[in-house]
């Protein structure tokens, strides 16, 4: 499957890369899926993106990783559909999406791939969905929202001295930067100056995480044997 | 190259992948439950006086009209506890033990005022009411604790109420098992006992409960790749 960052489920379904016969290895459940005793038993009528969801499902349960995570994907736009029709507004959709997909984690043991998938997976998004809605629903109740006498408060910490010391500060630590070894400057810039996470940095530079923090460790420790002379 | 929350998300909890065993049917896990108690009781029959037991309790209506409601709601609770488990059942199984807990309510509230006394037997006295207090509490210990662990394994969605269906179920059970040892007639201070047993039993079900299986959905998860730390 697929590892790239943001796969196009539609394009991948057209290519016939999404469909079941991807799990022909389980003959059993695809035999059970297809039984027209389970189809009594199951009086809906089941979709055949709802049928390839089934044993996704199943497959993750057998501990199929690329089976989940392409499952996974393709949830999180049904998730917002199920959440959006409970009322919640489209700024906390995210919030449901987040909660829905680590409950489809927690409780992938109890899903029996004999019923509809999509059918569990709304139960939980709706269920998701309402208790986000009184966790903010109380939130609201004690919480004020307004942003102009935010911002027009006045902070009282604010020194203007202090800034420009500070800035001066950085100007130095900028000079002592270029006199570091070019992979501890890199790494110096993508986790302190640029805010990214040891995975995304590992991604961005193409090292390994630990040669980052060996990196940066390393850096730090020059750097601080650079200042304590003069501070 | 930036991932949304949702990308690192669904990547770390496929990279969290394990291979589950699914859970094998409500209905499959309460006959579970009750087996153990079915040999708890086997193993209390043996140092009761079953004669008299059997003597007293058939000799008015309500007396076995009362065992056979505390049984009945046993069974239908601990099916109705397992049905709630799941992340996707519906809240309509906390409906089921109630005409059974009725038939109970009902034969006890019908034993007070029965005007003469069931033969075998006497009125308790308030020390021997506290006995059966004593007995029932003790009693639920263990069967909440099985009955808690079994439940776990699933994903309640209402943790509070499943736990409190649980909690009458393991009150119910534990009330039929008294009557191996209950040489009492129905009055008002023995209805009165036992219905303050079983409010305590669910209550500290629920609380207790509610608090386990709260913790088992808002844990917070933490997935090694893509350093994800969500709820």
């Amino acid at each position: 499957m697929t590892q790239g960052l943001q796969p196009n489920v539609i394009a991948l379904r057209a290519e016939g890369r999404l469909l079941p016969s991807a799990f022909g290895f389980m003959p059993t459940r695809e035999t059970r899926l297809t039984d027209p005793r389970m189809a009594r038993a199951e009086p809906q009528n089941r979709s055949a993106d709802d049928l390839r969801r089934s044993s996704q499902m199943a497959a993750a349960q057998a501990g199929d990783r690329a089976a989940y995570e392409t499952l996974l994907r393709d949830c999180v736009p049904l998730i917002r559909i199920f959440a959006a029709r409970q009322g919640v507004p489209a700024d906390h959709l995210d919030d449901v999406v987040q909660d829905v997909l680590l409950t489809i984690h927690r409780a992938r043991q109890t899903y029996d791939p004999a019923r509809s998938f999509t059918a569990w997976l709304r139960i939980i998004a709706e269920r998701r969905a309402i208790d986000l809605l009184r966790r903010f629903g109380r939130q609201r109740a004690r919480e004020i929202h307004s942003p102009l006498a935010f911002e027009s408060y006045a902070d009282e910490t604010v020194d203007p001295a202090l800034n420009s010391d500070d800035a001066g500060h950085s100007n130095r630590v900028k000079k002592a930067l270029t006199t570091l070894p070019e992979r501890q400057r890199e790494a110096v810039q993508v986790l302190v100056f640029d805010e990214r996470s040891l995975a995304e940095a590992a991604v961005a530079t193409r090292r390994t995480k630990g040669a980052l923090k060996v990196n940066l460790h390393r850096a730090l420790k020059a750097l601080r044997v650079k200042f304590a002379g003069k501070d | 190259m930036t991932l949304t929350p949702d990308d690192r998300l669904i990547r770390g909890l496929a990279a969290d992948l394990k291979p589950v065993r699914r859970l094998p049917s409500p209905l499959l896990r309460a006959f579970g439950w009750l087996a153990m108690v079915a040999a708890l009781a086997i193993g209390l029959a043996s140092f009761a006086d079953l004669d008299a037991v059997w003597q007293r309790i058939i000799a008015a209506p309500d007396m076995w009209l009362a065992v056979i409601g505390s049984t009945l709601t046993a069974v239908l609770a601990v099916i109705a506890a397992f049905e709630l488990s799941l992340p996707d059942g519906s809240r309509g199984w906390a409906l089921l033990p109630a005409p059974a807990l009725l038939l109970w309510i009902a034969a006890s509230g019908f034993g007070c005022l029965r005007g003469w006394i069931v033969p075998q037997s006497g009125v308790a006295a308030l020390g021997e009411a506290r006995d059966c207090l004593i007995f029932i509490v003790a009693l639920s210990v263990p069967l909440s604790a099985l009955l808690l662990l079994m439940l776990r394994r699933a994903f309640p969605l209402y943790p509070g109420m499943t736990a409190a269906i649980g909690g009458l179920a393991v009150a119910a059970a534990a009330a039929t098992l008294l009557n191996f040892f209950h040489p009492y007639d129905a009055a008002a201070t023995d209805l009165a006992v036992h219905v303050g047993a079983v409010a305590i039993v669910v209550a500290a079900n629920r609380a207790l409960g509610g608090r386990v299986f709260g913790t088992l959905i808002y844990a917070p998860i933490h997935v090694t790749e893509g350093e994800v730390a969500a709820n």
